[in-house]
């Protein structure tokens, strides 16, 4: 094995001939200069890819409109393929830490990753800014390292219960999401708000991740006047339209994978009518989604969803750190502390800040599906019917009492007879 | 100077190499690297003895990898102690083997490949859907890494040295199996079992104890890996995970020792270093797999040695060709 010429060798060299040309002049002008150094980890490979692109589309669109400038430093983005599994997470991320030593990590996308670099990060006190929704890393076994811009599972299924059950004035509905952890914990969430608003979960369906088919399934919805999907990556996209053609009309509502706006312009008319709950709604008009979304349509022609809005957010909240201790982040802990304590007012979902536990309280859009009002070439849109602002992960419950009760999983909290 | 002196001038420079490897590769990330190339090493030794040795090639060892890394992983968050929960784990990884080969063994050929693919899903099902003892797909979180004699594995030097001295010994073990009668056995049984048969050998009881050799060294890489990554998720389980190492073996050239080494560390390699620098590393790994099928279909390290003798004996012939200019041909 070889020594390999890395970016940071080349740097390093570049540096020292650099030094020895100008060796009359003082020297700490370098070390000021030093470039800020961004860690992304993201999945460019494998059924996460699609998700992951985005999520490195929405860093390089912000930082492009900020010149790779932030807090007055200039900004060294690394980006690595973690190929959406956890030994891989791992790898990189002792990649980013180790070797291209980056001051802050954005990513991963996928809450197994998270988990299985969660102590990791807690060793090198590395402040991670992470799209994952693995809930207890901020709720039962937080990681005081760990900063979450976006939601938890099922921070956005609460509210999304909640509308259920008093204005889509639903009674009984069947809930169908993929089976795993995400899932779980975002039918749990939809669960546990629905029913104390008053309605009734009949039938729990769990189909495995890849599912060809999900006629079985659809079979299987009845005795209901509603029904609640959580599906992400594209099976959204073969459900609405399996659920169509099998003659369902029942009214359907879902989370921020499930409506997401990057797939507007793959969903047909069979999506029309479905009801989301996002934490980011391409339809939110202020001046940083405007500019947000016009950065996307000129770099990529395409229209962000909740994936490349997610990170945008995270690189506007570590901007807003740097530059609060002017470019100075030798101190991790209170770069981290600095990051935590920040409101920030224009971020394309409106304004956010953090809970003790590192996690967002922000706004939560509910949008429905149909032809009005779209735009950016778009043939459906996304149309907001409600803003539910200031959303913590807890929804209406104290905190105390919501972490008593066990993460939601599989069978908990348990289907009734009603 | 012979052919033999050479390799074995060429086996104590790379044993040199590696015991010095924490000295010269200074960044700890390569040092992390060489690790993972050890461990991964070690399962394509174990994967090597069935698919190369004995012709059986298996898409299943992902699960039992897997079932040492959970039972470790279980056992310590249950509170047992490292060497307990070690032992405990290759006693369970060696128990699911014995299961593993008796229910696989009964075909060979594109059956057992089959079953072993089937029993592999089975286990990786079971990591996803048996939450209350895997943790579904949030995984199991390793703490702590052991300390064995007071010397702490924390570090990613310390780890590579007890990584590499068990992969030693994996390597003089295997040396020594394929050496042994009971090894010669093994090969006679993936080329003529018929013949064996009818020699007296117990064909199924040689497999047997191939495939229980085998499982024993997929458990220590599995043990191994999940004290690296100190977590374990359904993932390590994939039919992927099989498939990996089966392509390492194949890459590397099955029925060598060496080659499950270089296949390692070529997939490794490539999957941790390259893919920093190629976005599309999938790619360029399945084009190096393809070259490999057509330019050296017997593997990396075979397919080397046939063009280092092809060489040689152009270089040893063609001097007295022309020293003997002028004379008359033989």
């Amino acid at each position: 094995m070889s020594r390999k010429i890395t970016r940071r060798k080349v740097l390093a060299g570049t540096a020292a001939g650099a030094a020895l040309a100008t060796l009359k002049f003082p020297a700490p002008a370098i070390a000021q200069k030093a470039p800020f150094k961004l860690g992304l980890l993201t999945v460019k490979t494998g059924p996460l890819a699609e998700g992951g692109i985005q999520m490195e589309q929405g860093v390089i669109t912000f930082l492009k409109q900020k010149n790779y400038m932030m807090g007055g430093r200039k900004v060294d983005l690394v980006s690595a393929d973690t190929g959406g599994n956890p030994a891989g997470a791992k790898t990189k991320v002792q990649e980013l830490v180790e070797r291209d030593k980056v001051d802050v990590i954005l990513g991963p996308l996928a809450s197994f990753e998270l988990y299985a670099i969660s102590d990791y990060i807690i060793q090198h006190k590395m402040p991670t800014l992470s799209l994952a929704a693995a809930q207890d890393l901020t709720q039962r076994k937080p990681n005081p390292y760990l900063l979450r811009a976006s939601a938890t599972s099922s921070q956005a299924m609460q509210p999304m219960g909640h509308y259920a059950a008093t204005e889509m004035k639903l009674k009984r509905v069947v809930t169908i999401s993929e089976d795993f952890a995400f899932g779980y914990e975002q039918m749990g969430g939809f669960q546990a708000a629905f029913e104390k608003d008053g309605g009734c979960i009949t039938k729990k369906l769990w189909p495995p991740i890849v599912t060809p088919d999900y006629t079985p399934y659809l079979a299987q919805i009845n005795d209901c006047d509603g029904v609640c999907q959580g599906f992400a990556g594209s099976n959204p996209l073969r459900f609405m339209k399996q659920y169509h053609s099998f003659g369902l009309k029942l009214p359907v509502c879902t989370g921020e994978t499930g409506g997401d706006d990057a797939l507007l312009k793959s969903f047909g008319d069979e999506a029309v009518g479905l009801i989301s709950a996002c934490p980011y709604t391409l339809d939110l008009e202020n001046d940083s989604n405007k500019r947000f979304v016009d950065g996307m349509m000129k770099n990529y022609n395409t229209v962000p969803g909740f994936y490349a809005a997610g990170l945008y957010v995270n690189c506007q909240v570590v901007d807003a750190g740097l530059k609060a201790l002017g470019g100075d982040v030798s101190n991790k802990e209170k770069f981290l502390e600095t990051m935590k304590g920040l409101s920030i007012a224009d971020t394309p979902r409106g304004p956010i800040k953090f809970d003790h536990l590192g996690n967002v309280v922000g706004n939560i859009f509910i949008r429905k599906l149909g032809k009005e009002g779209a735009k950016y070439g778009l043939k459906l849109w996304n149309k907001t019917v409600k803003t539910y602002e200031n959303v913590s992960q807890f929804w209406v419950w104290p905190e105390k009492e919501y972490l008593a009760e066990p993460v939601y999983t599989r069978s908990y909290p348990p289907v009734k007879k009603c | 100077m012979s052919r033999g002196v050479l390799g074995l001038a060429g086996l104590a420079a790379a044993f040199l190499a590696l015991v010095t490897l924490p000295l010269w590769l200074t960044q700890i990330y390569y040092v992390n690297v060489a690790s993972q190339i050890l461990f991964y090493a070690i399962f394509a030794f174990g994967v090597n003895l069935l698919l190369g040795y004995a012709g059986l090639v298996s898409l299943g060892h992902a699960g039992l990898f897997g079932i040492a890394s959970y039972a470790t992983a279980y056992l310590l968050a249950a509170g047992w102690g490292h060497p307990l929960s070690i032992i405990a784990a290759l006693i369970i990884g060696l128990f699911s083997t014995a299961i593993f080969a008796a229910l696989s063994l009964r075909t060979s050929g594109i059956g057992f490949i089959m079953i072993t693919l089937a029993l592999g899903e089975i286990l990786w099902g079971l990591a996803y859907r048996w939450i209350s003892v895997t943790n579904g797909d949030n995984g199991i979180n390793v703490h702590t890494r052991p300390t064995p004699f007071g010397f702490s594995l924390t570090s990613a030097e310390a780890f590579y040295y007890v990584t590499f001295v068990v992969f030693l010994i994996c390597a003089i073990l295997v040396a020594i199996f394929v050496r042994s009668p009971l090894g010669a056995a093994l090969r006679g049984t993936r080329d003529q079992p018929r013949r064996m048969t009818a020699l007296g050998y117990h064909v199924w009881m040689i497999r047997f104890w191939a495939c229980m050799f085998s499982g024993l060294l997929t458990c220590v890489a599995g043990i191994l890996f999940v004290y690296y990554n100190q977590f374990i998720s359904p993932q390590t389980l994939a039919l992927t995970s099989s498939a990996e190492v089966v392509l390492m073996v194949i890459s590397g050239g099955p029925a060598t020792l060496l080659g499950p080494v270089v296949g390692s560390a070529l997939v490794v390699i490539v999957k941790s270093v390259v893919s920093g620098y190629i976005a599309r590393w999938n790619f360029l790994l399945g084009a190096i797999f393809v070259a490999i099928v057509i330019l050296m279909p017997e593997g990396l390290v075979p397919g080397t040695v046939r063009l280092w003798k092809l060489g040689w004996r152009r270089a040893t012939t063609r001097r007295p060709s022309v020293l003997k200019t002028g004379g008359p041909p033989a």
